[in-house]
């Protein structure tokens, strides 16, 4: 446990170093939420797909920076080392989500602020918002620390992205409604991880309150725990 | 051409060594010994298996069979993690980070007390000469300096056997000869190195020289008798005359 968290305080210290990508992670999603509601000024459209922005921004913005700064470390040959310290797989997976999870609490909070203040007003408890918009963000962390084992190159990395995120984005409900896709497709997005994001979204913008997105909550939660799982059994010890 | 030294504890003992890589066996049928407090110098021309020797020793190489016991566990084993430190060719460092952040992260994995970094860090940023750097960011400093930082690291953990691959490249002859004096003082303190190097004079302050020949050993023997078997009045002639030797034996087969 020890060397989870100096693990994430060392992380932590690597972010701190590089404040220009922290200014992306935070400025970026508040940017585009901005053109929206700049976009849509005058009706609901930000009350309505706000929530669902606010969760899905931070979910591929932490995916990108997850996977890069993985990448990176196995290719410096840092991760070779590490491997030869006492530290465990778990160890290494868990202080990267731990550290990244912080900074996705401070990106939460500062995109659901900024789109509270450009106008977004959410039906729903607000807290609960953010509280959703976090575990976006952690998952996002968490599929990008997986997927990140996949990659054996930054080319390959950055075509994560579109590989694990785009197929989600398009049957998670926010171009058609789940129910008027084809069945497949609508059994498809049961087993993606944003859908349930976007689903409890929906719900809070709609003014629901816990007890109707906990069900969806549990499965994201769920999804994180698989997705560092998947990171740690990934991992290997021994490479050729 | 194992040399067993009676008496004396072996730190890594090699029976049967190959190791498989892109359909090759880089290494072939290796048996090797390194008695325990000595320097050993691993030597031999590039692509003859030195690196991926080390790390069979140190438990990341894959595809490898025979066996390869250090400090009397089978390589790998987890608790040998905290008493063997490794050092890669190429830097293995946190260049974002200074050379303090990154030092006391691995003095953290290596299980050095919070309360003892501080004075851990001090200690080993002076054995390598690093002193009025602590505070830069690595990625700032020059290439020997890096490759320094990437030493201390391994030696923040004060490990039993200290494995590492041409830690004195790139340095200039007061650094390397200031490095080789730090070796010698280690293997005083009971510490064991295996060192690579392809730096010929280097091979004299060895206590004992290990030659690789495309992945197979070509000679086992200390800097006196290297240079006696083979009559050569240097290190590198006596390391050229062997090599060829052995290329031209495998010619005649």
């Amino acid at each position: 446990m020890n060397l989870t968290f100096a693990t994430a305080e060392r992380v932590l210290a690597q972010l701190r170093a590089d404040r220009r990508t922290i200014a992306l992670v935070l400025v970026l999603p508040c940017l585009l939420i901005g053109l929206i509601a700049w976009m849509f000024d005058g009706t609901p459209v930000l009350d309505q797909f706000g929530p669902m922005l606010v969760g899905l921004f931070p979910l591929t913005v932490m995916f990108l920076v997850t996977s890069v700064a993985t990448l990176r470390e196995r290719q410096s040959g840092t991760l070779e080392r590490l491997m030869t310290t006492p530290v465990r797989k778990g160890d290494f997976v868990a202080g990267y989500a731990l550290a990244f999870a912080n900074l996705a609490l401070v990106q939460a909070l500062v995109v659901v602020g900024f789109a509270t203040l450009v106008g977004m007003d959410v039906a729903g408890p607000i807290g609960l918002v953010i509280v959703v918009a976090l575990l976006d963000a952690i998952l996002g962390c968490c599929l990008g620390l997986a997927a990140s084992a996949l990659a054996r190159s930054e080319f390959q990395a950055v075509q994560m992205m579109p590989a694990i995120i785009f197929p989600q984005l398009i049957t998670c409900g926010l171009i058609m409604p789940r129910d008027q896709m084809p069945m497949l497709l609508e059994w498809l997005s049961r087993v993606f991880p944003l859908t349930y994001a976007i689903e409890a979204m929906q719900s809070l913008a709609r003014g629901d309150e816990w007890a109707d997105i906990q069900g969806a909550v549990g499965v994201i939660a769920l999804f994180i725990v698989g997705a560092v799982v998947l990171g740690v059994l990934t991992l290997r010890r021994r490479t050729a | 051409m194992v040399n067993n030294v009676p008496g004396a504890e072996l730190a890594i003992r090699i029976r049967g060594l190959s190791v498989e890589r892109g359909g090759q066996n880089v290494v072939a049928g290796l048996d090797i010994d390194v008695p325990g407090g000595s320097v050993v110098g691993l030597l031999g021309p590039s692509g003859s298996g030195k690196t991926t020797l080390m790390r069979a020793i140190v438990g990341v190489q894959d595809r490898v069979t025979g066996t390869v016991d250090v400090l009397g566990l089978p390589a790998g084993t987890p608790s040998l993690r905290r008493r063997v430190g490794y050092v890669t060719q190429e830097a293995s460092v946190y260049r974002d980070l200074t050379v303090v952040q990154n030092l006391s992260y691995f003095a953290a994995l290596a299980g050095v007390p919070a309360a003892r970094r501080r004075e851990t860090v001090g200690r080993v940023v002076a054995e390598v000469d690093l002193g009025g750097h602590e505070k830069q960011v690595v990625r700032t400093l020059s290439g020997g300096e890096v490759s320094r930082v990437s030493l201390a690291a391994a030696l923040v953990g004060d490990p039993e056997l200290l494995v590492l691959d041409e830690p004195t490249v790139g340095l200039d002859p007061v650094l390397r000869r200031d490095l080789w004096s730090l070796f010698r003082e280690l293997s005083r303190g009971g510490r064991t190195l295996l060192v690579s190097s392809h730096v010929m004079d280097e091979a004299t302050q060895c206590d004992r020289l290990l030659l690789l020949r495309a992945g197979g050993l070509v000679a086992d023997v200390t800097p006196t008798d290297l240079l006696r078997q083979t009559g050569a009045p240097d290190a590198e002639r006596a390391f050229l005359a062997l090599i060829e030797g052995s290329a031209a034996e495998e010619a005649a087969r």
